[in-house]
Parts: C-alpha cells; sequence; structure tokens
C-alpha cells in the first residue's frame, strides 16, 4: 500500500525543514557574536536540499539534507575602538548574517513544516478510514 | 450464487489504488517545495485506471514503443508545466499542490465510501436480514 510511503516522505521533509529551522535559530542568535580574528567569526550556515533518489523512473522521493554549508559573504567590519575584540585598527569582525533574509527563511521553512504535517495528517485519515472499511 | 468480491468492489478498489499512488506522488512534490531543481510530477488517473481495467486505449499499439495520442503510456510518471518556474530549477507550485492533493484525499475517500457500501450490502445479504 503505497500510502504508507506517505509517512516515509512527509517525514523526510519534516526533518529537513527542521534542520532549516535549527540553522536559521543558529544564525540569529549568533548575529551579533563578535570575533577578533577573521578564521573564528561566525558565518551564516544554510542546509543543502537535495531529492532522494528513487529506485525506479516511476517513484515518488522524499527529501535528503545533503550537509549545512558556511555562507561565503564578506564578514561585517564594525569600528569599535572600546570593544575588547577590536584589532589594532578598532575593528570588530561581526557574522555575515542577515537577519532580513534569515526571517524570510523562517516563515519559508515553517510554512513548509506546517504543509507537510497537513500532508501526513490527512494521509492519516485516509488510512484510518481504511481500517474502518464496512463498518 | 457465488458472491464474487472481485466483480463487486473492482472498480473502487482499483482507483484507491491509484489514488493511493497519487497521493504518494504529490506528498513528494510538497515535500520537495524547497529542493533546488526538483520538477513537480504527476499521474494521470484516467489513463492509470483505464489501463489497470484492462480497457484499450483509442489506438491500437502493436509494439511496445508505439507512441498513443496523449504522448505518454499509463501509469508513467509526467511532469508538471508550471505556471511560474522558480529561479532554482523547482517547478512545484505549492497551492496547486495542496489542492490537488486534498481533492485526491476526497475522492480516495468518495471511493472508500462507495466500497464500505457494497460491503454492507454484501453483508445484509449473506445475514438475509
Amino acid at each position: 500500500m503505497s500510502l504508507f510511503r506517505v509517512f516515509d516522505i512527509s517525514g523526510s521533509a519534516l526533518y529537513a525543514q527542521s534542520v532549516r529551522l535549527n540553522t536559521t535559530a543558529s544564525n540569529m542568535a549568533n548575529a551579533d557574536s563578535a570575533s577578533s580574528s577573521i578564521n573564528s567569526t561566525y558565518r551564516a550556515r544554510h542546509p543543502v536540499f537535495a531529492a532522494q533518489l528513487a529506485e525506479a523512473d516511476n517513484e515518488a522521493s522524499g527529501v535528503n539534507v545533503l550537509g549545512i554549508v558556511e555562507s561565503n559573504a564578506p564578514l561585517r567590519q564594525e569600528y569599535r575602538p572600546n570593544h575588547p575584540l577590536a584589532n589594532q585598527n578598532g575593528y570588530v569582525n561581526m557574522p555575515n548574517v542577515n537577519q532580513v533574509e534569515e526571517m524570510a527563511d523562517m516563515i519559508s521553512a515553517s510554512r513548509s513544516y506546517q504543509s507537510n504535517v497537513e500532508v501526513l495528517n490527512t494521509s492519516k485519515q485516509m488510512l484510518m478510514r481504511t481500517l474502518a472499511l464496512g463498518d | 450464487m457465488a458472491i464474487s468480491f472481485e466483480r463487486a468492489l473492482s472498480v473502487h478498489s482499483q482507483a484507491l489504488g491509484v489514488r493511493s499512488q497519487r497521493a504518494e506522488i504529490l506528498a513528494a512534490n510538497l515535500a520537495n517545495t524547497d529542493t533546488p531543481g526538483y520538477l513537480a510530477r504527476d499521474l494521470d488517473f484516467k489513463t492509470t485506471l483505464a489501463s489497470l481495467q484492462g480497457q484499450e486505449s483509442p489506438l491500437r499499439a502493436t509494439h511496445a514503443v508505439h507512441l498513443q495520442p496523449d504522448g505518454h503510456t499509463p501509469g508513467q510518471l509526467l511532469y508538471r508545466t508550471p505556471t511560474q518556474m522558480s529561479l532554482d530549477g523547482n517547478s512545484v507550485e505549492e497551492e496547486q499542490e495542496k489542492s490537488a492533493f486534498s481533492d485526491n484525499a476526497l475522492r480516495y475517500q468518495a471511493s472508500l465510501r462507495f466500497m464500505g457500501n457494497r460491503v454492507q450490502g454484501l453483508l445484509s445479504a449473506i445475514r438475509g436480514e
């Protein structure tokens, strides 16, 4: 019965979207984490999604999180001579987190999560009705 | 007189099979709304069910690779044509997929209801009430 596969497929999407929400939370939390060196500065993280490989061409596939990559955008340099982590020129390295982008990403992730939960609920109802067939 | 379950339930049980297969495909589309490069797919319910029932398609094919007028063989997954392609190559349109999914779920439950009534009919025939 292929309806049971919906649980695998939507479950993989729920996992993927929660990873996305986690990275957004981490980015937002660290948006102002200052650092003295460029290498140790926090960089915005984003998950990379890919469709799971189907065994046959005629098969539906779920989502895989291939990995989490760090953004290559340039770091913010803030002039704060009194900051304890400032370098000799008075600059502090700040993360390259774009908070507006992160908020939009968060809304998109939560909407996708919701619609996948709805798919799960509907499929569960369909299966429950099938089990109650002939009652 | 023998009761033929096959004959009593056949259309609806086959329809349920195709409906659940379609639900799986639409769920996969909804799962991949944020996957770059994913192409939304769907199943042609009519031709798939007709082929399950053993109906011949309008043009008789004498060879496996002969094309049908619709341009596809029954049971094959097709690609949806998006109204607006997104920049990352994803062709899933969430609203369309959602409405197709709930439509499919409703029709699944309708088939289920028909089948349930048939079962009840058979039961009352067996009981002779």
